[in-house]
């Protein structure tokens, strides 16, 4: 035990050391003694002599402890309370386009349901041949198919109708999240049950106290909807639907129905609260669009953004954003560094998939001159990512959902990023 | 097995080319799985309780609005205010009839919903919050009633709402949803080439802040503005 003792106390000390030397660096001071050299190299580092974990200590990994700050963040003046609630995907701190599990925003109407999954059935009646139950392991015997896709909530960018409000794309745009998913093509399901001719609407409903409900229209519902039981390989996380979730790829998040028990068959769409009261988008004349389903085109710069803001002075440096449409894939993505008045073709790397975040990088030598960073992001059905005062001179300010404008951040001389607004 | 063996095998040779073209594919094509089993006539009627526009879904059932006043004191008013007002941030159930074209519009059952067969069906499904599915059909009538009556949709405290009578009445705003129209937007219509060089004149200029408003978390103060999604 004391060995164990012995073992564990100088990889603490060598964090302590380790955070310190990362403040003197970036301070400017960690070369004060360069022509000596640093002393993380110098000196023989704990991990460097001591062993650490064995292969039990973690049976489920979790991110390095250094790592801590990595995590979603709720904003509670948001919401009445946290049960019916949104929190956000630390988007400033992630790479590529896959989002990790633990780190997908949540966004519940009446908390977290916790299912067994032996308990869980999911329910197909209405206009249907046969109206019938599946259990787990039924679904299970289907084909299955794995798909990426973003999922973005309908008001991802909600607060930032009326000009800048919150300082972060965490909270500005953080509301989305791109897994890969495993399932079921909601399509054999509905021809296991037969849908009879008259059967134009879907309506979906949720397991949990609130029972989330939204009707979807046959075609969407045969064409490319899941019903998944797992995300990044594994099963769902309880907050994104556990043991089942609809997937409804390129629409709004509201509308892919966690811990699924129910699909209805009808002939007319039923105008649930989340289609009327919610999830419709008031125009300046009064009138409110509903049925607005597709998330548009849209894109934000990630890094540097205000939690993000540039420490390390003049020179190369690397900006990166995500671009996403729910009208199919990203076919180009435009940067600028001067609030829109010169754009710069943006380099897309990783997979480009319909309906999936892709990851851009910009390339540059900064000078230290103040930056009005911008992005614009076009679809390959030839959409343009529009600017919020041209969506504003549309819609007025009062939508709350589909924001998909242009974010500015304002770049000072010492790399300090905020959320603005510009002419 | 057939006593008639070359029938067998021409049987075969004919759902031989529709099995290799299934073969090719990812996944069978249209048709069925022989899994799950039929839901019970008890089992769709535990779920299925919703209500459409048209009443469809309706169960059997009245309440009038003074009797719905009564179960609203007592389940509802803590949270949406003594008449649909709300309390703190919880949603406003009332009131703001003329208001969706204002600087600050107020959504309410009565200026905003569209149909009184969601505010029946809402309720029933999910509310009380903390509660759910613990009223019957009969106080979801009467509740559903006396919200008419908050909102001067009905002005006798003594209306009575029923599966009969409840597709005759109106919402007020019924008639002002349009669908979906973004694609005719200027901003999508128009897919020439966006600008790439000199777009604007002169020198960008903030106009706005959000470091000034000061509502992120990290360093939020109390003047937070009041919630927006609910």
């Amino acid at each position: 035990m004391a060995e164990r003792q012995q073992v564990l106390s100088p990889s603490r000390r060598g964090f302590l050391t380790g955070g310190l030397m990362g403040a003197a660096a970036l301070a400017g001071t960690g070369l004060a003694r360069a022509s000596e050299g640093e002393e993380v190299i110098t000196e023989i580092q704990d991990w460097n002599r001591y062993p650490g974990d064995g292969v039990d200590a973690r049976p489920y990994g979790q991110p390095s402890q250094f790592e801590a700050h990595v995590v979603r963040k709720n904003v509670p003046w948001l919401t009445s309370d946290s049960i019916s609630s949104i929190n956000f995907t630390p988007l400033h701190e992630l790479d590529g386009i896959i989002t990790p599990n633990g780190l997908c925003f949540e966004r519940h109407h009446a908390g977290i349901a916790e299912i067994e999954p032996g308990s869980h059935r999911l329910m197909i009646n209405g206009l249907v041949d046969r109206q019938l139950v599946f259990t787990m392991a039924d679904l299970k015997r289907f084909p299955r198919e794995n798909r990426i896709f973003f999922l973005e909530c309908a008001a991802n960018s909600g607060m930032e109708w009326r000009g800048a409000q919150l300082n972060g794309c965490q909270f500005t745009h953080g509301m989305i999240h791109c897994v890969a998913y495993t399932g079921v093509r909601l399509k054999y399901l509905l021809e296991e049950a037969g849908v009879k001719t008259a059967g134009k609407w879907l309506l979906a409903e949720g397991a949990d106290a609130s029972a989330m409900t939204r009707s979807i229209p046959m075609e969407k519902a045969l064409d490319d909807c899941m019903v998944a039981f797992a995300m990044n390989g594994e099963a769902l996380r309880p907050e994104q639907g556990y043991p089942i979730r609809l997937v409804v790829p390129g629409w709004e998040g509201n509308m892919w129905i966690k811990w699924l028990r129910r699909l209805e068959v009808g002939d007319e769409p039923w105008e649930q609260r989340e289609e009327t009261s919610k999830y419709t988008d008031l125009l300046a004349n009064g009138k409110a669009r509903r049925h607005t389903w597709v998330m548009d085109v849209k894109s934000v710069i990630t890094n540097p953004s205000p939690q993000a803001p540039i420490t390390h002075g003049k020179g190369a440096m690397v900006l990166s954003g995500l671009a996403w449409s729910g009208n199919g894939a990203i076919s180009r993505v435009d940067v600028s560094i001067d609030g829109g008045r010169n754009w710069h073709a943006a380099r897309i790397d990783g997979p480009s998939l319909p309906m999936a975040l892709h990851r851009f990088y910009y390339e540059f030598d900064w000078d230290g001159s103040e930056l009005f960073l911008q992005s614009r992001a076009i679809d390959d059905r030839g959409f343009i990512q529009p600017t919020k005062e041209q969506l504003r001179s549309v819609r007025g300010p009062n939508s709350i959902y589909h924001n998909n404008g242009i974010q500015t951040w304002h770049v000072d001389g010492e790399g300090v990023v905020e959320n603005v607004e510009i002419s | 097995m057939s006593r008639f063996p070359e029938l067998v095998l021409a049987a075969a040779l004919l759902v031989a080319p529709a099995s290799a073209s299934l073969a090719a594919q990812d996944a069978p094509a249209a048709g069925k799985f022989g899994i799950g089993r039929e839901a019970t006539p008890e089992e769709v009627a535990a779920w299925d309780i919703d209500v459409r526009p048209d009443g469809l879904g309706l169960p059997e059932g009245r309440g009038t609005a003074a009797e719905g006043m009564a179960i609203y004191d007592e389940n509802c008013a803590s949270c949406h205010g003594d008449f649909g007002e709300a309390v703190d941030r919880w949603p406003v159930l009332a009131g703001g009839q003329g208001t969706l074209e204002n600087e600050r519009p107020e959504k309410t059952i009565g200026s905003y919903w569209p149909h009184l067969s969601t505010v029946y069906d809402y309720v029933r499904r999910a509310m009380p919050f903390g509660n759910a599915r613990s009223l019957s059909d009969d106080d979801v009538y009467a509740l559903t009633a006396y919200l008419l009556y908050l909102n001067d949709i009905v002005d006798d405290e003594d209306f009575e709402l029923s599966k009969e009578n409840f597709t005759s009445i109106k919402l007020p705003n019924a008639d002002n949803f349009i669908e979906d129209d973004r694609e005719s937007e200027p901003h999508y219509a128009d897919k020439s080439d966006p600008c790439m060089r000199d777009c604007k004149p002169d020198k960008a200029e903030v106009k706005m802040h959000a470091a000034v408003l000061d509502v992120t978390p990290e360093n939020a103060d109390d003047n937070a503005p009041q919630g927006g999604i609910d």
